[in-house]
């Protein structure tokens, strides 16, 4: 350090000058990170790790806020794990009937299960169980909440694309194993409103055609409610899901080591490199520092506001329900499904009944949702025909279609997650539940279709305001006069840089219908298939606005020079007018 | 003595012990016959007093006599219970029609509340007004208040009294700040949409003890933090998604921005 220092001007004479290139000898480690690369060197020679472990460390990430929600899920994932682990403490999943003689008065001497009075007992008996029971809850909601927007953020930015299709698919089985996950735990204290959320689940098996009531039994182990479906949920909830959550978990992030990840466009960044820092130091601090923020952040909500409040619910009991029943806010586009499917949809056979009015919202809504969700990778390959590898992301504007399909499917999401809280809109917002309800059986055709050609719309504006702003410069506010009284205003041209993030894109043709005959004027076979994907190409490529080219631009600031005054700096071209 | 022997035989005499006699035996009976209601004992002035009332505020809607109209039902026989419960709530006299008559403040004072309800009990024979002994919540059983309130109520009130939605925009309404002898009346008389509980349904007893847990539940701490509204896992959602995602998002954002 000291050597480092020399005034530069003060070049070294002599020998000492052949010695300048030399690199600076190291100092000697000191006595704890002697001892610590000791133990490093320890495990190494027994296990081998460190060549792997190094080359973990000096993977780079590229930084952005968004690229850290799937961190707010994985954090909420491992908060859950935590605190549930301090439940099960105390919990016990038993439907035994038990007298209920704890600290919370409004409910001493009623007979509940067992699984609802260690809840209780959770809530106001263990020093701080509220609180972890809380930070629990939250976190799951939040990791829910968690894992849909980072899946909103893979889908816009078309990080899906090859090579990670897989991965896509792994985490949409991850997300349709966070609301079982759940259902299941928030099903466990059997207090009144789980216990009718169970209720209605055993309604959705019951509408199974022909074995439904069978599996009702089955699960049930005998009628509703029986005494082995809060157990089983245990097992399900704190065993069999957490266990395959952890393991496509690992999976998920190991493929994202194995892909690299993927980088927004801009100068410098490129298919094949990724532009950021490495693991270790920088995103090991920023990345721990995350977990934390996430931590107390859960931890500050779960303090503030109450989740869950069992002991309010009261115990279950099948004969009462209360106003306002809803599942978590996860399963209430399920619950809205249901709430939206008119009743003549129940079909009696004979003696036997067909509960389509059940059947399509509890047993066809999430298979056919999580099916176009695990196949749009796929489906998007196939129409537009792109086999090659994608690490830099789209830009959502520059995907009209996609953005589009996104925004759409949001916004059916969002219609079928009102009807779930069709009730509290009512009273709310002072409305009739049966006009809320026949709007949104309305929205749900409607809807999509309206904000499909919405948002594409502004993609396709968006997109041309980029076009508008490459070629003309950002609109500066300044009017110059000119002597012959006329008025102007300063385009200031974009900076390279900005202006690369603007053209880099580009933009797909839609696939060519050529002659469906063959040289002999016979109708192709693959005819029908190939025109079908033309059309789906057209679909999706249609109206598509190119992205300014040199060419382009060049011919702009050529025709920009008479505007420009020869003044100002801002003028990319001073000279004199050819106009 | 002698005197009252000497006129024994007065022509005047039988009269005067039958009146005696009767006078007897009516004193009698109004110190021991079963009180039916308030109105009974309600004062000549205080149902005149409500019988100008009725006339001036109410009579346009439910008739000249209480007989009821094409805008109001009639009021014979609905006791003073409702008339108290209507209008110590604010909702009579009603503003307009609609679906359902909303709470608001009371337009009338204690005592020209009795003496409408005074009125309207002299009409007919109908719920009177409780009394204290059952509508105060003492002594109250909170744990077979709350079954019974979570069996009965819970379905259109919600679990904690938040209220609910009904039909084509009827609601039943939260029942926060209202008194004992309200939820009481509301449960004898059955206003709007709601069911009458009467006392061989659920005994004086248990109301009370209904009464009891409701104040409880409203006057107890929050043991979790703010409630939300009292309104399920709907809030929660909204309240995840808005408020404890937009932190987290601005951390993120935050950290984002933070050079390496």
């Amino acid at each position: 350090m000291s050597t480092a220092a020399a005034p530069r001007g003060a070049a070294p004479r002599g020998a000492a000058a052949l010695r300048t290139d030399d690199p600076a000898v190291r100092p000697e480690p000191t006595g704890t990170v002697k001892k610590l690369g000791g133990l490093a060197g320890w495990v190494d020679d027994r296990t081998g790790v460190a060549k792997g472990a190094g080359h973990m460390l000096k993977k780079v990430f590229p930084d952005h806020w968004s690229f850290m929600l799937g961190e707010i899920a994985m954090y909420s994932m491992i908060i859950c794990l935590l605190t549930g682990v301090f439940l099960t403490f105390w919990f016990v999943p038993s439907m035994g009937e038990v007298p209920y003689d704890g600290s919370y008065i409004p409910l001493q001497g009623v007979q509940m299960s067992e699984a609802y009075k260690t809840t209780l007992d959770i809530s106001f008996d263990i020093r701080g169980g509220l609180l972890i029971r809380q930070i629990h809850h939250w976190a799951a909601l939040m990791f829910v909440v968690a894992v849909m927007v980072h899946m909103f953020r893979v889908f816009f930015t078309g990080a899906f694309r090859k090579p990670r299709e897989i991965n896509w698919v792994i985490g949409t089985v991850l997300s349709l194993l966070s609301i079982v996950e759940g259902f299941a735990g928030y099903s466990l204290p059997d207090d009144l409103l789980s216990g009718t959320g169970i209720r209605a689940a055993e309604g959705f098996m019951q509408s199974i055609p022909i074995v439904g009531s069978y599996v009702a039994y089955f699960l049930f182990g005998g009628p509703f409610p029986g005494e082995a479906i809060i157990p089983r949920f245990y097992t399900a909830h704190v065993l069999i899901i957490p266990a395959i959550l952890i393991g496509l978990f690992t999976a998920h992030l190991l493929l994202v080591m194995v892909h690299k990840h993927t980088q927004y466009p801009g100068p410098g960044r490129t298919n094949s490199n990724v532009v950021g820092f490495p693991l270790m130091p920088v995103y090991m601090a920023k990345a721990g520092g995350f977990f934390f923020i996430v931590f107390g952040a859960i931890a500050l909500v779960s303090a503030l506001f109450t989740i869950n409040p069992i002991w309010a619910y009261g115990p279950y009991d099948p004969s009462p329900v209360t106003a306002g029943s809803q599942p978590d806010w996860y399963m209430l586009f399920a619950d809205g499904g249901l709430r939206l499917l008119p009743g003549w949809l129940e079909i009696p056979i004979f003696k036997w009944t067909l509960s389509l009015n059940v059947a399509i919202g509890a047993l066809l809504l999430i298979p056919v949702m999580y099916t176009l969700i695990g196949i749009y990778p796929f489906l998007e390959a196939w129409v537009t025909g792109d086999k090659r590898e994608h690490h830099l992301l789209d830009r959502p504007r520059n995907a009209p279609v996609r953005t589009a399909l996104g925004a759409a499917f949001i916004a059916e999401y969002f219609v079928l997650a009102m009807a779930g809280v069709n009730d509290i809109l009512a009273i709310k917002f002072h409305l009739a539940i049966n006009s809320i309800t026949r709007a949104l059986q309305l929205l749900f055709f409607v809807l999509p279709v309206i904000v499909f050609w919405v948002t594409k719309r502004l993609c396709l504006s968006l997109q041309r305001a980029d076009r508008n702003l490459v070629l003309h410069g950002r609109e500066t506010g300044n009017i110059y006069r000119s002597a012959d009284g006329e008025f102007t205003e300063i385009h200031e041209p974009l900076d390279p840089y900005r202006r690369w993030t603007l053209v880099q894109h580009e933009v797909g043709t839609p696939l060519a219908l050529g002659s469906t005959k063959d040289a002999n004027g016979v109708e192709s076979p693959l005819s029908k298939k190939a025109r079908r994907r033309a059309r789906w190409s057209q679909f999706y490529f249609r109206d598509s606005v190119a992205p300014v080219t040199p060419a382009e631009l060049a011919a702009a600031h050529h025709h920009g020079e008479h505007d420009a005054l020869p003044s100002a700096e801002s003028a990319t071209h001073v000279g004199p007018s050819e106009h | 003595m002698n005197a009252l022997a000497a006129r024994r035989r007065h022509p005047a005499a039988i009269t005067v012990l039958l009146l005696l006699g009767l006078i007897l035996t009516g004193a009698a009976y109004s110190l021991l016959a079963p009180k039916q209601a308030q109105a009974a004992l309600a004062s000549e002035d205080q149902v005149a007093a409500g019988k100008s009332l009725f006339l001036a505020n109410c009579a346009s809607c439910h008739g000249l006599n209480a007989q009821g109209t094409l805008s109001g039902p009639s009021l014979i026989g609905v006791g003073a219970a409702s008339v108290d419960f209507q209008v110590s709530t604010g909702r009579m006299p009603a503003a307009g029609t609609g679906v359902q008559v909303a709470r608001g403040v009371a337009k009338f004072d204690e005592e020209a509340t009795a003496a409408m309800a005074a009125y309207v009990a002299s009409l007919g024979q109908g719920p009177a007004i409780p009394e204290e002994a059952v509508t105060s919540g003492q002594g109250a059983d909170l744990a077979r208040g709350g079954e019974i309130f979570r069996v009965n109520c819970a379905m259109c009130h919600n679990f904690a009294g938040a209220g609910g939605a009904l039909t084509w925009g009827k609601y039943a309404p939260a029942l926060k700040d209202v008194t004992g002898r309200q939820i009481y009346e509301a449960m004898v008389t059955g206003p709007a949409n709601m069911p009458k509980f009467t006392d061989t349904n659920i005994s004086p007893e248990d109301k009370n003890n209904v009464i009891g847990f409701l104040k409880a539940i409203e006057t107890q701490p929050q043991q979790g933090g703010y409630h939300l509204g009292n309104l399920g896992p709907s809030s929660e959602g909204l309240f995840a998604w808005v408020f404890a995602l937009g932190l987290l998002i601005g951390a993120a954002v935050w950290l984002g921005s933070k050079a390496a």
